[in-house]
This record gives C-alpha cells, sequence and structure tokens, in this order.
C-alpha cells in the first residue's frame, strides 16, 4: 500500500514540511508548558514564529573582534538540521535519503554544527563565551559515547546501520519494545536534554554566565544570524526527536495515523521536556557529567543485554 | 619502473645542487621535488588505475634470488603521501627556512635523501632493502630533527629519537631473523597457512609490533614523538607526522599480508592498541600549551584510529567475514593517505604561525584570523578534517572503520567491534574539543601578547604548499567515490586474496558525496541571505555589557580544556602549581599547570637515568690507554681459543 506513487508523494512533502516549518512549536509547547505548570499563562504557542519574523527584519551587530568565522556557527547549526532531517525518518516512513552508514553521517553533521559554534564563540573573544564553550565540549564528549552505544543496541537489535532501517522498521510494535529499548530511550532522553540545553544540564531562561552553556555561546549574535540560531536549535529539537521516538512509535495499518502518532509523540515529548523543566532544578555544572555517565552507563547496559 | 626510479632520483639528487651554491639552493630542491613527485604520483596512479606490478631482482646475489624491490598497490599507495607531503614541505621551506638560516644545505641535502630513503622503503620486498631504506630514514631523520642544534632542548629530543628508533630496529632484525628460520627465506612472499600459529611466528609478531609500534608512535611507545615534532623544523614535522611515522604502518601491513590465516587476538591487540594510542594521544593533547607538541600527539591518535581499523579488518579475516576485513583494511588505508594530507597542512599552518609570531605558545596567540586570514583557512580545513567531520576527507576514513565495526557487532559474537565503535566516538568528540581550543585560541579572539599583535600573513610559497594539501582534503572529502577502485585493488593485494567485496557496494559512497550538495548550496545561500541585511560593525564585543574587558581576561587553552583535562585526571595525572587565594584584597598570585608525558617523564626518564648511574660502573673498563684496549683483543681471543678447544 505504501508503495504507490503518491502517497510517497504525500509522504515526501509531509516530511518536507516538517522539516521546514513545524520545528519552531516544540519551543512553543515546552514554554506553554512550562508556564501553566507554574499557573501563568504564559507567551503563544507560535511566539518563535513571531520573533523569527522580528529578528528577520533587524540590523545585525557584529563586534570589531569578530571575523568571517562568526557567521559560520549560525549557518552550521540550520544547515545540519535541514541536511539531517532528509536522513532521519519522521515515523514509520524512510527517510527521503537512506543508505548503509547514515547513523554514523548524522551524528558527525552535529559535529560540524557544535565545533563552528564553539568556534562562533571563541570569535568574540569573550571570556563568557569561553565558558559556555569550554563546557559544551565537556559535555558533548559524554554524550556521543552514549549516543553511539544507543546506536550500537539498535543495529544489533534491526541488523541495519542505516537509521530508516533501525528506527522506521517493521520489526518495532509497541509489543516489541523490551529492557534494552528503554534503557536506550532512558539515555537517549538525556542526550536530548543536553544536546538541546535543557534543564537539569542547563537552562535555557537565564542570561547569568554561571548557569548557562548553550545560551552564552550566541550572547553576541544579533538579527538574522540570531534568527538561524533560534530557528536552528528548534529544528535540533525536531530532529534529534525524530530520532528518539523512533523506536517506540506504536505501527499503525493506516498511513496517515501513524503520521498522526508521530506528531502525537513530539508532542508528549515537548510535555515530556517542560514538566521536567517545572519540577526539576537545574544541576550543579559538577553534578553535570555524573547524569551523562549515567546516559552512557543506561546504554552500555542495553548493548550488554542484547549481547547476552 | 622508469617513473619510480626518475622520482628517486630526483629527490635524492634535488639537495645536491644547493651544497654550491650562496643561495638558491632551497628553491632548486623545491622544483626538483616537486618534478619528482610528478614522475612517482604517475607511476602510482598507473599502477592503482590497473596498471602491472613490476619487480626489481638481481640474478645472482649472495641474499637469494628474489626480488629486491616490487612495485605494487601498497608500494604505489603509500608512494603518494611519500612523495606529495615533501614536495609541498619544501616548498614551504623556501619562504620558512631561508637558505641563509641556520643549516639550510644540510636542511635540503636530509630533506631530499629522507624523501628518498622513503620512497625506496616503500617498495622494498626483500629484509635487505627493507632495513636499507628503514636505517637510512631513520639517520637522515634524525639529522634533520637536529636542524636548530644550537638548542639544547633540540639535541635533547634528536638524542630520544635516535635512541627509540634503534630499538625498534633491533626488534625488527630479530623478527626478520625469525620469519626467515621459518620460511627460509628473508624475501617478503606470503607465508604457508598454519604458520602463522607458531610459537617462533607469535615471537615474530610481537616483535614486528614492537619495532614498527615505535616508528608509527603507537602508545606506549610514542614518547620520542612529541619532542621532536616540536623541536624540528615545521616543514620537518609535517614530513614526519604526516610520512614517516606511517612507515610502521606500511610494515604492519606488509606482515599482514604475508600471513593467510592471523590468529583472532592479533586483531584484538591490534585493536586495544589503536583505542589506547587513541583515546590517550586525543586526551594528552587537550592538555598541551605548545601547537606542535599539541600536534604531535594527534599523530598518535590518528595512528590509533589507523590501528583500529587494520585491527577491525584482521579480524575479518580471521572470522571469515570478508565484508568487516575489506571495510577495516580500507578504511584504515584510506586513513594512512587522509591522515598525511590535513596534518601535513596542520603543520605547515602552524609553521606558518611561529614564523609570524615567533611562538607557538599557544596562550601568547590570538586573533590571528584577522591578520592571518589564508594561513587560517588553512588551518581550519585541516581541523575540520581531522576531526573527522562530513564532508571533508577524514569523515570519510572513519566512516569506513565505523561501518566495519557496525557490521562485526551485527555478524560476529566478540567483543572487539563494540570496543572499536566507543573509542572511535569517544577520540572523535575529544578531538573536536582539542581542535575547537586549537583553532579558537590560536586564530579568534583578541591576540594575547605582543608577538600576536605584529603578525602578518605569509608569502605565497608557504601558502600555496598549504592550498595544494587543503585541496586535496576537499577533493577526497567530495569526490571519494572516484577513488573505489584503487582502493579495491589496494585491499586485495593486503588481504592475499583477488575476489573480494567491492568497498562500493558495502559503503556507498556517493550517498556523502550526494549530501554534500545540500550541505554546501544551504550554507552558501544562508551565508549571503545573512549578510544581506546592513549591519553595525566596529563596536566592541558586547560580554553582557562589561566594557573594560582586556585580552589577557579572555579564556586561555587551559581554561578552554580545564574541564575534560580535570575530568581525566586520573588517568593523565596533570601537575597543577597554585597557592589558594583566602586574602580579601589578594596580592598577585601564579598559576601554572603542566602535561608530563606519562612515559617519557615518568617511566622512560627516570629509567634511564638510573640504568646510567649502574652502567657507570663499567666504566672502568675504558681506561684510554691503547695498551689496554689491546689486552682486552689478547683477553678475547685466547678466550676464544680455550672455548674452541673444549
Amino acid at each position: 500500500m505504501e508503495d504507490i506513487l503518491p502517497i510517497r508523494l504525500v509522504h515526501l512533502l509531509l516530511h518536507g514540511l516538517t522539516a521546514l516549518l513545524v520545528a519552531p512549536l516544540i519551543p512553543g509547547l515546552i514554554n506553554k508548558v512550562k508556564a501553566l505548570v507554574a499557573g501563568r499563562q504564559g507567551p503563544r504557542i507560535l511566539q518563535l514564529y513571531y520573533d523569527l519574523a522580528k529578528l528577520i527584519r533587524k540590523r545585525a551587530v557584529f563586534s570589531r573582534t569578530t571575523t568571517w568565522v562568526f557567521l559560520l556557527g549560525p549557518i552550521a547549526t540550520v544547515t545540519v538540521g535541514w541536511v539531517a532531517a532528509l536522513i532521519v525518518p519522521f515515523g514509520h516512513f524512510p527517510a527521503p535519503i537512506r543508505f548503509e552508514g547514515d547513523a554514523i553521517f548524522f551524528a558527525y553533521l552535529f559535529g560540524v554544527a557544535r565545533f563552528l559554534t564553539v568556534l562562533s564563540a571563541l570569535d568574540t573573544g569573550s571570556s563568557f563565551e569561553g565558558m559556555g564553550s569550554a563546557r559544551e565540549l565537556t559535555f558533548s564528549a559524554l554524550a556521543e559515547p552514549a549516543l553511539f552505544l544507543g546506536f550500537a543496541t539498535l543495529a544489533k537489535y534491526s541488523g541495519s546501520i542505516s537509521l530508516s532501517g533501525m528506527l522506521a522498521s517493521p520489526q518495532f510494535t509497541l509489543s516489541r519494545v523490551m529492557a534494552p529499548h528503554i534503557l536506550v530511550l532512558t539515555a537517549w532522553f538525556i542526550v536530548y536534554l543536553a544536546e538541546n540545553a535543557r534543564i537539569p544540564v542547563d537552562d535555557p531562561n537565564t542570561h547569568l554566565e554561571l548557569t548557562m552553556i548553550h545560551e552564552v555561546m550566541v550572547l553576541d549574535h544579533s538579527g538574522r544570524p540570531f534568527a538561524l540560531v533560534l530557528y536552528g536549535s528548534s529544528l535540533k529539537l525536531l530532529v534529534l526527536g525524530a530520532l528518539i521516538l523512533g523506536p517506540f512509535l506504536p505501527r499503525t495499518h493506516y498511513w496517515w495515523l501513524d503520521w498522526v502518532a508521530f506528531f502525537g509523540a513530539l508532542a508528549a515529548l515537548a510535555v515530556a521536556v517542560g514538566i521536567v523543566e517545572s519540577i526539576m532544578a537545574r544541576f550543579r555544572m559538577n553534578k553535570v557529567p555524573q547524569l551523562l555517565l549515567a546516559a552512557v552507563v543506561a546504554s552500555a547496559f542495553a548493548f550488554t543485554l542484547l549481547f547476552a | 619502473m622508469i617513473p619510480y626510479g626518475l622520482a628517486l632520483l630526483l629527490v635524492a639528487l634535488s639537495g645536491i645542487p644547493g651544497l654550491f651554491l650562496q643561495k638558491g639552493g632551497g628553491r632548486i630542491a623545491a622544483i626538483l621535488q616537486g618534478l619528482g613527485a610528478l614522475a612517482g604520483l604517475t607511476a602510482s596512479l598507473h599502477l592503482l588505475c590497473g596498471g602491472r606490478p613490476w619487480t626489481l631482482s638481481l640474478p645472482a646475489t649472495p641474499l637469494g634470488s628474489a626480488g629486491l624491490l616490487h612495485f605494487d598497490a601498497i608500494a604505489a599507495f603509500f608512494l603518494i603521501p611519500v612523495l606529495l607531503v615533501p614536495a609541498c614541505g619544501s616548498l614551504f621551506g623556501v619562504g620558512y627556512w631561508r637558505d641563509r638560516d641556520e643549516n639550510a644545505s644540510r636542511l635540503h641535502l636530509l630533506y631530499g635523501l629522507l624523501t628518498a630513503f622513503l620512497a625506496l622503503l616503500v617498495a622494498a620486498s626483500h629484509a635487505f632493502t627493507f632495513l636499507l631504506g628503514w636505517e637510512g630514514m631513520a639517520m637522515a631523520a634524525f639529522f634533520l630533527v637536529i636542524t636548530e642544534d644550537r638548542n639544547p632542548e633540540t639535541r635533547r629530543a634528536g638524542w630520544i629519537y635516535l635512541v627509540s628508533t634503534h630499538t625498534g630496529t633491533l626488534c625488527l632484525l630479530g623478527a626478520f631473523a625469525l620469519v626467515s628460520a621459518a620460511t627460509g627465506s628473508f624475501a617478503f612472499s606470503a607465508f604457508p597457512a598454519g604458520l602463522a600459529g607458531t610459537g617462533r611466528l607469535t615471537a615474530a609478531f610481537v616483535l614486528f609490533l614492537l619495532g614498527f609500534g615505535f616508528k608509527m608512535g603507537a602508545f606506549p611507545l610514542h614518547f620520542w614523538l612529541p619532542p621532536a615534532h616540536a623541536a624540528a623544523p615545521s616543514h620537518v614535522s609535517a614530513f614526519m607526522s604526516g610520512v614517516l611515522i606511517k612507515m610502521g604502518v606500511l610494515g604492519l601491513v606488509r606482515f599482514l599480508a604475508w600471513v593467510p590465516d592471523p590468529p583472532l587476538w592479533w586483531g584484538g591487540v591490534l585493536v586495544i592498541l589503536g583505542a589506547l594510542s587513541g583515546i590517550l594521544g586525543v586526551a594528552f593533547a587537550l592538555g598541551q600549551h605548545s601547537l606542535k607538541r599539541l600536534l604531535a600527539y594527534h599523530s598518535i591518535e590518528n595512528i590509533g584510529i589507523i590501528l583500529l581499523g587494520i585491527g577491525i579488518g584482521s579480524i575479518g579475516k580471521s572470522t571469515g567475514h570478508l565484508e568487516i576485513m575489506v571495510l577495516g583494511y580500507g578504511g584504515g588505508l584510506l586513513h594512512v593517505l587522509n591522515h598525511s594530507l590535513f596534518k601535513g597542512l596542520l603543520f605547515l599552518a602552524a609553521g606558518s604561525v611561529v614564523h609570524a609570531t615567533g611562538t607557538q605558545n599557544l596562550e601568547e596567540l590570538g586573533g590571528l584570523a584577522r591578520s592571518m586570514p589564508r594561513t587560517s583557512a588553512g588551518f581550519l580545513t585541516g581541523a575540520w578534517a581531522i576531526c573527522g567531520l562530513p564532508p571533508l576527507n577524514g569523515f570519510i576514513s572513519e566512516w569506513l572503520i565505523y561501518l566495519a565495526a557496525f557490521r562485526g557487532l551485527i555478524l560476529t559474537r566478540s567483543p572487539w567491534p563494540i570496543l572499536t565503535l566507543t573509542a572511535l566516538a569517544i577520540i572523535g568528540a575529544l578531538a573536536l574539543a582539542c581542535f575547537c581550543k586549537a583553532f579558537g585560541i590560536v586564530f579568534l579572539g583578541e591576540p594575547r601578547s605582543e608577538h600576536a599583535t605584529h603578525a602578518h600573513e605569509s608569502p605565497r610559497t608557504m601558502l600555496v604548499p598549504m592550498g595544494i594539501l587543503g585541496g586535496a582534503c576537499i577533493l577526497i572529502g567530495l569526490f571519494s567515490f572516484l577513488g573505489l577502485p584503487g582502493l579495491d585493488r589496494l585491499v586485495a593485494d593486503l588481504a592475499g586474496q583477488q575476489v573480494l567485496p567491492g568497498i562500493g557496494e558495502l559503503a556507498h559512497l556517493p550517498a556523502l558525496s550526494v549530501l554534500a550538495i545540500p550541505l554546501l548550496g544551504l550554507a552558501c545561500l544562508l551565508w549571503r541571505w545573512a549578510r544581506a541585511m546592513p549591519s553595525a560593525r566596529q563596536v566592541p564585543t558586547w560580554d553582557c555589557g562589561y566594557a573594560a574587558a582586556t585580552p589577557r581576561m579572555q579564556y586561555t587553552a587551559s581554561s578552554l580544556a580545564d574541564g575534560l583535562v580535570s575530568g581525566m585526571r586520573i588517568v593523565l595525572l596533570p601537575k597543577v602549581r597554585w597557592r589558594r587565594i583566602l586574602a580579601i584584597f589578594p596580592s598577585p598570585r601564579r598559576f601554572h599547570s603542566h602535561l608530563p608525558d606519562p612515559v617519557l617523564d615518568r617511566v622512560a626518564s627516570p629509567g634511564l637515568d638510573l640504568l646510567s648511574r649502574f652502567l657507570i660502573l663499567f666504566r672502568i673498563l675504558q681506561r684510554g690507554y691503547l695498551a689496554v684496549y689491546l689486552l682486552y683483543v689478547m683477553l678475547t681471543l685466547i678466550f676464544l681459543l680455550v672455548w674452541m678447544v673444549v
């Protein structure tokens, strides 16, 4: 049924539109959940779209210390998000581009974004931004093994090294989710919070230099580059969300219902992030590595369980 | 055969005219090296594109009738970096090491000779020619390291290198003797099946691993490498780090090619060595304050990645999974070429920085991206590639090794693939951190000292070689699939089998090239879009409104790496000296941090000091009188006589 050309085209169209347009909804939803839990009205769900529209029309300010490297970070964030969206499946339909080993490409794409974001931050010569960069580098070095051990688990389970094979595999139904998958989900949820700079690793709300990692690295961006930064980070929430939700989406008999399930799961993920942010405080900086190590250990256990 | 011979001759003689000329010697050497590289590259490409291998043998030699030189795909492949990097390096040297500088003509001569010995070594197919090339390489490299021999630090680095390389050669002599005892020949030829499991071959494997491990700088035999690379002139470091240490890999690959049935534990040992070198190499690089020492530790890391690839390939061979073998060997060997390109580029860019500022201390640099835009673009390309980030060449080879590891963990139940995978992931993340530090601190921000303030862009002779190497990194990254036939042929030579699955069928390299199009296209579009809006420049960094920041208040290299270095302090054992600040208005305080090498500074140096204190006892024998030495000769003769009679 899914091989009929019109339906394939509809899938591609939906995939493309989701990647381009839906992303800014997720931060809006998280903020709305946080506001509701705190008993506030909160900003509109569409607030990020308004912010982006405003920033696009504003002039940018560039410090005289900065060079051509300064623009690379914001540009890479968005480019990487879009290209990653090409190879990650949304729901149960395989991604537009898929090949053996695209999971590794996916992980290294975000390496490109991190590399250039850190360099953009260091380009300003500000010690605040240096501090954020140092923390980003330290924590991501711990998140990387957790991500790859998760890939190893899913590859062993599905026999495929492609994201479409690992995540959108027909083997995955809710009834077959087992202990290794739950451990991978736990590990990847922690990685998701860390990579997207959410509580308890980072606080996206504060501009206090003592609490922030990602927020401080983009302190000096303004105008269109800053719009790219904001859009890029919402894109990352979407793409990594599709990654960690993949193995756990229930599979239905109707393709349109699969899409509904995907959007529902994405919304549930945003609500979960919002609730975590409402009920937890950010960890002290020296506690964060322990949390990330827990993610590494969880995914290592997942692999061991499957291996045994 | 003729292009190869021509290349050998041209590079060997490239330094000779310089001995007789007052000036212009460097220029002539660079031209001859360039011509030699062109000749040699035609030979290599011809063979890798399907040409026939040839053998040079002497009809009747006391060494047996086997070939002395055999130019096969492995030789052709290794010849590419062996000629390309020194051709770029000698051109770089024209601007970097002027003819009036210290020991210039000696430098030109030995640079050419080293290239020639390496070119001889790659094609050697007999223990005699191999060891000839090996020792020639060791001696030429020693004199190149001590080019600035008035500096005691340089002399010390040279001695450490000399001692290590000869210890390695000693192991190789023993290993070749064992192999010839087992096969009856000093020639390089495939072993009969079943030989690899014997005790003699096990000993030979261990000795080869020691000998080649010293050369390639695998942990813990790496300790000569950071001081030597930091002390040598930058284009010599580029040559040594990019090419010379790969000769250890060449030797290992030659040995593995003889063995039709390597035991499983060989692959395991290689994977462990690779993981150890890779992770510790990059971890120690993170804590360095000197740009060239940092790059030297990254060579150890990349040797680790190569060993991971070759190790997982060998495991594939042992377990009979040909696709794992092909991917592992292919990735490991491709990384040899890739590393020589981007590490050559990085050392040349570092040389350009040293040339412009006179210092390689990270804490004194900064802001060079504005005064040296081309050098910084070169360094950024190299850093991008060495971190294994797409779409450059470093990613391609690491990706192949990843694929081998993933297939290994799907197909087998052995623990090595998951170890390889985890090690690669950790290495990747740490390398990224380290090059954020290296590029960010040296080229971005504000200059941290007078040295960096007055920096100037380097002359064109120094920029062109960087352009060539950087261009090669980009081309291999974007058009990797074009090299597939050559890589298949190379892997077939290494595997000793002709019928193998092609790498192209296992790894979909064109997909990476296709994905590079949206990656670069979108980036260009967004670049134009972001710059289309008018903007305010010439304002200070906002920095949360803190207006009076000085360049000295920027984040330093040490503080950027502190999170990771102090996180790994149990392994790295950094030395930090500072006094806690207690007073409300404290007086100025000093902070000093240093990351000593675990083997050189903690084991080898103290151990050798102890040994030399003991060996001093033997000085009694050395009286300095001729009569005494004659007495020794006579006593020996008498002893031998008695021994023969009895």
